[in-house]
């Protein structure tokens, strides 16, 4: 029979793992708290909608993290509630109706996943706050490719559609997937003959790419630049309007010719219903956040580039991404 | 040596008291985390990326590799003590290891288990420094052919998991196949078995499913067995591993090392899969084959060896070529991004001084690994001496907790409720669970690697056949299952002739 004092220690031991469990389970706990006018605003929930260490919950901690240095809200809580490409959390954005507290980040890759999911809460029931940041997509070749410029490559594609394979780091409905498809649109391919291949995030795409297993690469350029700089990869074009900074040398889609403006976007929704009063704080803090000195440094620090809309012209944008997102999954039979 | 010298002065920058601090407490939390299901080493080192805002870059990354290297060996605790693995890459540790600690033997498997990690662990973070550029050429150049190819190869290697009668390890595997496709299809993007649940859209975690089949099944079965049978007493062993146990791990802790350090530097290779393939290759090397399923160390040092010298692995092309092949990893990089670092290609060049400090810190955190985690087997192993009642309700505590850390989210206790009926049923049937947990695990990489593969060749079935590294693969997979024919028609008669001239 164990003695008293090994069934302690052993009773100890035990303790200090579930304790040190514990800690990790309730780290996200609830803190209550109202808001008061004047002073920084309080009580303020934002959730993840994906698991941490992903780019929303980047975004989410980068700005709840500016918020309290610069004192523009105090307690900011950041929460992770990841599922079904974050429409478990649209969900719950969704039936908070009227909790001026809580707001949720999103992005295009959650447009996507509320079609693909076929989930019944969509963000067009939600109340836009703030678009924040944005990042252009990049068509890569690896550095033998025979494609020397887009227009090489769209001649390819347009004579074969079906025979080059793109590859892409997020599954259908997502950024990477939008993006070949609105661009095979746009150049006259019809979006049901692309040969997607779906890879698993950054990691997988891009040795997919450098190994010459799929034709080209769609994704944001962040995920290149490296890459780009060690001679690796080649960019043929940028997606956004204006060429980016990083990349001073890639033309745009629209400079070389062909009609199409794609980025990535994350922004920030608040649960239905909630009161003007409510909004305004909301808006009213993230204006303040985008006019501070520390947000200006985390978008040089992370390469972010700004794009920040609030309110109605927000929820403009928003509906106008839903509709295009939503008729182009139509048709390809996936919403 | 130009390496060499370059590791000396990262050792020289880790070997601070404030630093060893520091790598210490990174490899008590990773432990804990290792330990508790469903919070990993990504969760965590996410969740505590803001805190490490205040420290230096290097006091961050050795923090994080110890979180790393402890959460890899944690998970094997639970596995082998409560039947509850912790990380998906210990579930193989719960099969033999759980069964040594109900004979008695529970320090010696923790004591294989810790020596096993250590020893993966350094020679992996050797590899690590020695073989890098090569490595990651090899990585790249794999494609999903060449996947597709080791995941057959792994089915194939696993047949010898199924137990004594096939047609209850095939039934295991199918179930476990099913249970593996509920999801959102990540090639057509359709859903799949998700019954309109939208929690159920992302799949079911392998966590979830091993903690729920392992862990809540036994306790119900201990439950409705609990006033039947008077409870057996577990006898106390050893506290430390005999000449006989060191013996039976060293080659199983060197062979999981060579299977584990190439799977980790593989965009699709992952820690569960050497686990496998190392779990089948120490049953078919074993002297003593009656012992496996009934506490095999040998099924415990293999396994726990290749897992964390698969994380060391997954070092290699992070840091080389920027490319994290797990979560970890991902947010590792996201930290990297935090210090205004941006990992790549030129990483090594621009970065040198961070590099060799975060890679001497590895070397640092495994030692500090096995000198926390040796001691405490012992201690550890008269847990199981708590009476039996107190003991489940612990180990349902546990489960419960992590299951619900993983999303937070109250359906995922009624899955692990549903899914511990399941393992009650399979118990109550005599079909053997680990075959389940490979289905999970496997099938649905190897279809989707396989329907990628299609993909990229246009629908042609050649395109499932790749570079050389496929038809090795092939080659291996004939010759294993040809074995038993070549065995009796061309090995035996030139043996007998051999004897017999």
């Amino acid at each position: 029979m164990a003695t008293r004092r090994e069934l302690l220690f052993v009773g100890f031991a035990a303790a200090t793992v579930l304790a040190s469990g514990a800690c990790g389970a309730t780290a996200e706990k609830d803190e209550g708290g109202s808001g008061n006018a004047g002073g920084p605003a309080t009580g303020l929930r934002i959730m993840v909608p994906n698991t941490p260490g992903g780019g929303y919950d980047t975004t989410a901690r980068t700005a709840a993290k500016v918020l309290e240095d610069a004192k523009i809200a105090t307690g900011v809580q950041v929460f992770n509630l990841p599922g079904a490409g974050g429409t478990v959390g649209l969900q719950r954005t969704v039936n908070e109706k009227g909790n001026g507290k809580l707001a949720m980040q999103m992005g295009l890759g959650v447009v996507g996943a509320s079609y693909t999911s076929k989930s019944t809460a969509t963000l067009t029931q939600t109340t836009p706050l703030a678009k924040l940041i944005e990042e252009a997509g990049a068509i890569v070749v690896p550095k033998d490719s025979p494609y020397r410029t887009i227009g090489d490559l769209v001649a390819a594609w347009r004579a074969n559609p079906k025979g080059i394979a793109v590859g892409g780091g997020s599954s259908p409905g997502g950024p990477d997937h939008l993006l070949p498809m609105q661009l095979a649109k746009s150049v006259g391919i019809d979006p049901r003959q692309v040969n997607y291949v779906s890879y698993d995030g950054g990691g997988e795409l891009l040795p997919a790419v450098l190994g010459g297993k799929v034709a080209f690469g769609a994704s944001g350029f962040g995920e290149f630049l490296d890459q780009v700089e060690a001679g690796q990869i080649r960019v043929l074009a940028v997606t956004s309007a204006a060429p980016v900074a990083a990349l001073r040398d890639v033309p745009t889609l629209k400079s070389s010719g062909i009609d199409l403006v794609f980025t990535n976007w994350r922004g920030i929704v608040a649960p239905p219903g909630i009161s003007d009063a409510d909004r305004k704080v909301w808006i009213d803090v993230l204006t303040r956040m985008h006019e501070s000195e520390q947000w200006k440094a985390e978008l040089t620090k992370r390469g972010w580039t700004d794009a920040f809309v609030t309110g109605d012209e927000f929820a403009t944008f928003l509906t106008e991404q839903d509709r295009a997102v939503a008729d182009l999954l139509k048709q390809l039979g996936l919403a | 040596m130009d390496n060499l010298g370059n590791l000396l002065d990262g050792f020289a920058n880790v070997l601070t008291p404030m630093n060893l601090l520091i790598a210490l407490l990174g490899v008590t939390i990773g432990t804990a985390v290792g330990v508790l299901p469903g919070i990993g080493p990504a969760m965590t080192v996410a969740l505590l990326l803001p805190v490490t805002y205040g420290m230096e870059p290097a006091q961050a990354f050795i923090m994080f590799a110890g979180i790393f290297y402890g959460g890899m060996y944690g998970g094997s605790t639970t596995s082998i003590l409560l039947n509850t693995p912790g990380e998906s890459s210990s579930v193989i540790t719960a099969i033999e290891g759980n069964r040594m600690a109900k004979a008695g033997r529970a320090a010696q498997a923790l004591a294989t288990a810790a020596i096993g990690s250590f020893v993966a662990g350094t020679i992996a973070t050797l590899l690590l420094v020695v073989v890098t550029p090569p490595v990651v050429r090899f990585a790249v150049s794999l494609g999903a052919p060449d996947y597709f190819a080791l995941m057959l190869l792994s089915f194939v290697a696993v047949t010898a998991v199924l137990g004594a009668s096939r047609v209850r390890g095939f039934a295991a595997l199918l179930i476990g196949l099913v249970i593996g496709t509920i999801g959102i299809d990540s090639v057509s993007g359709q859903q799949r078995l998700t019954l309109g649940v939208p929690q159920l859209a992302d799949g079911i975690d392998v966590v979830v499913v091993a903690v729920g089949v392992f862990a809540v099944g036994e306790a119900l079965w201990i439950a409705a067995h609990l006033r039947r049978r008077a409870a057996e007493v577990i006898p106390v062993g050893r506290p430390w591993m005999g000449r006989q146990d060191w013996q039976r791990s060293w080659k199983p802790w060197l062979r999981g090392t060579a299977y584990g350090f190439p799977f980790g530097a593989l965009p699709a290779g992952g820690a569960e899969i050497p686990t496998f393939l190392s779990y089948a290759t120490e049953k078919k090397l074993t002297k003593h084959p009656e012992e496996f399923g009934r506490g095999a160390i040998e099924g415990v040092a293999g396994p726990e060896a290749a897992n964390n010298a698969s994380a060391a692995g997954t070092l290699v092309p992070m840091l080389a070529i920027g490319l994290p092949t797990n979560a970890t990893a991902a947010v590792m990089l996201a930290a990297f991004q935090q210090y205004g670092i941006q990992p790549g290609p030129l990483l090594f060049e621009r970065e040198s001084g961070l590099v060799w400090t975060l890679i001497a810190s590895l070397f640092v955190g495994n030692l500090l690994l096995l000198v926390l985690n040796l001691p405490l087997a012992p201690a550890w192993a008269r847990l199981l001496r708590i009476p039996r009642p107190y003991l489940y309700a612990g180990i349902l505590f546990f489960a419960s907790m992590g299951a619900y850390a993983v999303n937070a989210q109250p359906f995922d206790l009624f899955l692990l409720l549903v899914l511990g009926l399941l393992g009650f049923a399979m118990r109550r049937f005599g079909l053997p669970i680990l075959p389940l947990i490979v289905g999970v695990v496997l099938g649905s990489r190897a279809e989707l690697q396989g329907r990628r593969a299609l993909q990229l060749s246009g629908g042609e079935l050649t395109g499932l056949i790749g570079g050389w590294v496929s038809w090795t693969v092939y080659a291996v997979i004939l010759v294993m299952l040809f074995w038993p024919l070549l065995g009796r028609f061309v090995i035996r008669p030139v043996r007998e002739r051999l004897v017999n001239p």
